[in-house]
């Protein structure tokens, strides 16, 4: 599996540090519900999916990768802080 | 019979079960056996019959060997892949105590009962029997070749390689795919598994442009070896496809030569823009009566080593197909000079043309004779049988196009009823095209064409230019075939002739409705030997097909999996043996440490002395309570480099602190350390450390050594996702400086020989922090305390470590002090109840150890919400306190659990666990932390830990974790 960093270019997956879905962090007063869904349910698509990925033995950016789970197609990547979840 | 040696080298010596034999470069081992008219390779695996060489490839299921011997052996080699050298020594697998004799024949005798689900059926009772008898006598019984089970000396290797193109196979589809590629400036890499390229053409009498195809080969062989674009790797299978253009490759680097330094094989990685799949065809078996005696083999083989090793399978053959190639195979025999018993093709119409040896059309080969070398082959046309004598028997049921790649990442192949044979679904690996003979293009004007017909799309694809190249001209013949999977008949016609399989067994699978083919797979064990099936799928499901009542691609195949021919673990694994596991890190004090004779333990990747042993001191313990000694009474110097640490700056410090950690940094004034808790999102404790603010936007944070990576990971997640818009950067310096606990009451007597100002309580009171000069090189010191006494932990650059640590431990030893170690550590940690991750092991919270009240009420944190759900502050949560044991039994052991005093030991009843335990010289027993269910309203009350593991029942008191000093005197002192 090869992972585009936006700031390297395509590497190898196993430089990279995977966290989970990529999801917009709730605020604070959102409420037990928000925070329940932000911190531990998951949607488990079958088909196309944005994750949070670490370029860890690299620049060290989080990045966003849309891939598909079926294909195992990576669709692209983009920078954790300039996505929009 | 060697024939000719036109296309082979030097004669060398090999042996083969201790005979010696004469054998040519070039040749494998099962080329120079025939050569040397040895037939008989191997046994079977179940009946251990009688086997000869089947084919001349990487698919063989017979002539396994083994290579070498002692610690270098090699089992399970192919015969057909193993090349000669002087003085190779190979022996024969599967057979005791000889290829000749073999005692576990006997199996072929009660073959009768052995059918398929023998197994499973017979050695159900009586249920302890398994285990005991049944499976080790089995196990003795059945297998392949065996390990030396002696440690393997030899070297692996890994690599990785980038390319435009990978061509996988050098064949004439192969060689014009790389040609039109590398004439167009793509970075090229070539693959095959053979020591030579050429694929096919080197097998086959027939002209290229004109030339003899060997010739046409080598000659655009030698052309892309001179090309800088080009990488050209012989020996090499690409054994899988992988998402995103990434192919596992595997070189057998030096199993040619003798042994040598150099790795014996080598694991590519190989990540290819494009590939074209060049892998070819595999012939396939006709199932009939004793189809499996040395001497009967696949008619391309025959055709092979007659063709390119000059070697006669036999004096006299006879071919037996039911398509138009199996004619090539009697023709070239012919033509070398070999008497054609016989041609016997099942198809009635089959068009032969005028040849000098006997034809039968519309035969069939009902059975052989012979039992350690073929004899007889019995015909059968129409009411009439006969029998015609022979030494071998080529025979073809066809080719199957190597579609195996393509079905690696869940691919299905589609059946084609014209060449009856699967081909690869378009697009099944999205960069990855197949050609020619494995995408069931037969003839070599249609591998060529189809070569470069793909190249030209690769190149356009990738905006290169298309080079002219020009298509050269080759035979065209048609591919004529009539299905024949198996001839009726009373006895065992094998299907997969390595794990012994005959049409029966695939029948009786059927009618035990285990009709799906990957249950008749499971219940017949066909396809499951090292070959996977190469040779014996499409035969067995074309069976079972029949058997069902169903079409074949109805039936369907067994999914095809990487590796496509099979890789040693230690390949794979190559360079992560011993010390290349992992990657060691040691600190600036390792050497002194080691030179002293401490025992070393692994913290993480680092190395730490456990503890200093001493002349007249018999058990750790003793070192332990000693080192213990000079912190609690003088002073003790600890290397703690292996702390992560990280520098971090910016007018946004204040605020990234304040939100990774429970407490408030941003308000710490300068030159003041804090200690701080980190939570997950979730709640849960994550790691917690000290901060130190060195001036007004810099901050030095330290982390335990197990969480430094997930910590700096955290911040960077934090500032990066969460609060993009901070200024603030931050860095590990862990590796930059070399840090120092010195500790004790005598601390800053110590210190104060080794700084240029000296301390004194004002300036440097607990929790002070700032920059020194140290014996003047320029230092921080922290006054911190993981002991409870009055401490410091002094750092300087690393380069300076190590004379550092020498000096202070000098210093500490003229004052009865010296260095301490990991145990001792920990020991003057458990006193004064400070976590580790013993405690913080990812399921308390802070409310869990005590700290509920360090989450700042006036700021959010990462955490904060999800910590005050009401689960997580629930007061009968196991909740952390002391241990102290009060009945007659003193010892103590982490992991155990604690009960009510007259409660059963039972999950049931279980109120909590241990989780350290030391000796401790201050309380004069063991002691040890846990979590208790409401254990801080619980103080005094007398529990029972038990250990199931140890058989240990302790009596204990409920105490505070703080067994010394509890009050917090001395480390302000």
């Amino acid at each position: 599996m090869r992972i585009p960093c936006p700031l390297c270019g395509p590497r190898d997956r196993r430089e990279f540090y995977y966290k989970g879905a990529a999801l917009d962090c709730p605020d604070p007063e959102a409420g037990a519900q928000a925070w329940d869904d932000y911190v531990h349910l998951r949607e488990n698509p079958a088909g196309v999916t944005r994750d949070l990925w670490q370029h860890e033995a690299g620049c060290g950016a989080w990045i966003v990768v849309t891939r598909n789970t079926v294909s195992h197609e990576v669709l692209g990547a983009v920078l954790a802080r300039e996505a929009v979840l | 019979m060697r024939l000719s040696d036109k296309n082979v080298g030097d004669v060398v010596r090999f042996r083969f079960d201790g005979v010696g034999y004469n054998g040519r470069v070039g040749d494998t081992v099962a080329s120079a056996l025939l050569a040397n008219g040895v037939h008989l390779m191997g046994r079977s695996f179940k009946y251990h019959r009688p086997r000869g060489v089947l084919t001349a490839g990487s698919e063989e299921p017979n002539a396994l060997i083994t290579v070498g011997r002692g610690a270098h052996a090699e089992p399970n080699v192919r015969a057909t892949v193993q090349e000669v050298y002087d003085g190779l020594e190979v022996f024969s697998q599967s057979a005791w105590p000889s290829l000749k004799f073999d005692a576990m024949a006997v199996n072929d005798l009660a073959a009768p009962f052995l059918v398929a689900g023998f197994y499973y059926k017979t050695f159900m009772w009586p249920k302890a029997f398994w285990e005991k008898v049944y499976e080790p006598v089995i196990r003795r019984a059945a297998g392949l070749g065996a390990l030396s089970g002696k440690h393997n000396p030899d070297t692996y290797d890994k690599a990785f390689a980038f390319c435009d193109l990978l061509v996988v196979g050098s064949g004439p589809a192969g060689l014009m795919a790389a040609t039109v590629a590398a004439e167009a400036g793509l970075d090229v890499i070539l693959c095959d598994e053979d020591a030579r390229m050429g694929g096919r053409l080197l097998a086959e009498v027939e002209d290229v442009d004109g030339l003899p195809a060997a010739e046409w080969a080598a000659a655009q062989i030698e052309k892309l070896a001179a090309m800088p674009n080009v990488r050209l790797m012989t020996r090499t299978t690409v054994t899988g496809a992988y998402d995103g253009g990434v192919f596992g490759a595997l070189e057998r680097v030096t199993h040619h030569v003798p042994r040598s330094a150099a790795p014996i094989e080598c694991f590519w990685r190989i990540t290819a823009r494009r590939a074209v799949l060049c892998a070819g065809a595999l012939e396939r078996p006709i199932a009939f009566e004793n189809n499996d005696r040395p001497g009967v083999m696949m008619a391309g083989a025959v055709r092979a080593y007659v063709n390119r090793w000059g070697v006669a399978a036999g004096q006299s053959v006879v071919v037996f197909g039911n398509n138009d190639d199996a004619h090539r195979t009697a023709r070239d025999l012919h033509g070398a000079g070999v008497t054609v018993a016989a041609l016997i093709d099942s198809r009635a119409d089959a068009e032969v043309g005028d040849v000098p040896y006997p034809v039968h059309r519309g035969a069939h080969v009902v059975g052989t004779k012979g039992r350690m070398a073929l004899r007889e082959v019995m015909v059968r046309k129409g009411a009439a049988e006969f029998s015609v004598r022979a030494d071998c028997l080529a025979m073809s049921g066809g080719w199957n196009p190597t579609v195996h790649l393509t079905c690696h990442m869940n691919g299905r192949p589609q059946w084609r009823e014209d060449i009856a044979a699967f081909v690869p679904t378009p697009n099944a690996v999205p960069t990855l095209e197949a050609v020619g003979a494995c995408n069931g293009a037969f003839s070599t004007a249609a591998c060529l064409a189809e070569g470069m017909a793909a190249a030209e799309r690769v190149v356009e694809a990738l905006g290169a230019k298309v080079p002219e190249v020009a298509l050269p001209e080759a035979e065209d013949a048609p591919y004529n075939i009539l299905p024949l999977w198996a001839v009726a008949g009373k006895g065992r016609a094998w299907l997969d002739f390595q794990n012994d399989v005959s049409v029966k067994d695939v029948k009786q699978a059927a009618v035990e409705n285990f009709r799906s083919v990957e249950h008749m797979k499971r219940y017949t064990t066909q396809g499951m030997a090292t070959d996977q099936g190469k040779n014996s799928n499409v035969g067995a499901l074309a069976v079972l097909a029949d058997a069902t009542g169903r079409g074949i691609p109805e039936t369907g195949v067994t999914t095809f999996r990487p590796p496509y021919s099979p890789v040693a673990i230690a390949a794979l694994g190559a360079g992560a043996q011993g010390k290349g596991f992992a990657p060691e890190r040691l600190t600036t004090s390792h050497k002194q440490s080691v030179e002293v004779g401490a025992p070393m333990i692994e913290a993480g990747l680092w190395y730490r002395p456990s503890y200093f042993p001493r002349s007249g001191e018999s058990t750790w313990r003793q070192s332990c309570d000693r080192e213990v000694g000079y912190v609690r009474r003088s002073v003790g110097v600890c290397d703690v480099s292996t702390l992560g640490k990280i520098d971090i700056q910016g007018p946004d410090a204040g605020k990234l602190l304040d939100f990774v950690y429970t407490g408030m940094f941003s308000t710490l004034k300068e030159g003041r350390v804090r200690y701080g808790l980190m939570l997950r999102e979730d709640g849960t404790v994550m790691d917690d450390g000290t901060c130190a603010r060195m001036g007004a936007e810099h901050y030095v944070m330290t982390t335990t050594t197990a969480a430094a990576g997930d910590v700096m990971r955290h911040l960077e997640f934090v500032c990066q996702m969460l609060h993009p818009e901070w200024d603030v950067a931050f860095t590990s310096v862990t590796e930059q400086w070399a840090q120092f606990a010195v500790a004790g009451p005598k601390s800053r007597e110590l210190l104060n020989g080794v700084l240029e100002t000296a301390l004194n309580n004002d300036d440097w009171p607990f929790m002070a922090c700032g920059e020194v000069s140290v014996l003047g090189v320029a230092g921080r010191l922290f006054r911190i305390s993981f002991s409870g006494e009055h401490a410091y932990e002094v750092a300087v650059p690393a380069r300076y470590g190590a004379a550092l640590f020498a000096e202070l431990v000098r210093r500490a030893e003229a004052m009865e002090g010296g260095a301490y170690g990991m145990e001792a550590l920990n020991v003057l940690r458990i006193e004064k109840g400070h976590i580790t991750h013993s405690e913080i092991h990812g399921r308390v919270t802070a409310f869990d150890v005590g700290m509920e009240r360090m989450i700042s009420p006036k700021k959010d944190c990462v955490g904060k919400v999800l910590a005050a759900r009401e689960g997580l502050v629930d007061p009968m949560r196991e909740r952390m306190v002391g241990l102290r044991p009060v009945g007659a039994v003193k010892s103590l052991s982490a992991g155990a659990h604690v009960f009510e005093a007259r409660a059963a030991h039972v999950h049931a009843n279980d109120q909590g666990y241990v989780t350290s335990v030391c000796f401790s010289p201050a309380v004069g027993t063991m002691i040890g932390l846990g979590f208790v269910k409401n254990g801080p309203a619980r103080m005094g009350e007398r529990m029972v830990v038990r250990d199931h593991v140890r058989d240990l029942t302790v009596e204990v008191e409920i105490c505070s974790p703080v067994f010394v000093d509890p009050e917090g005197v001395r480390v302000r002192g």
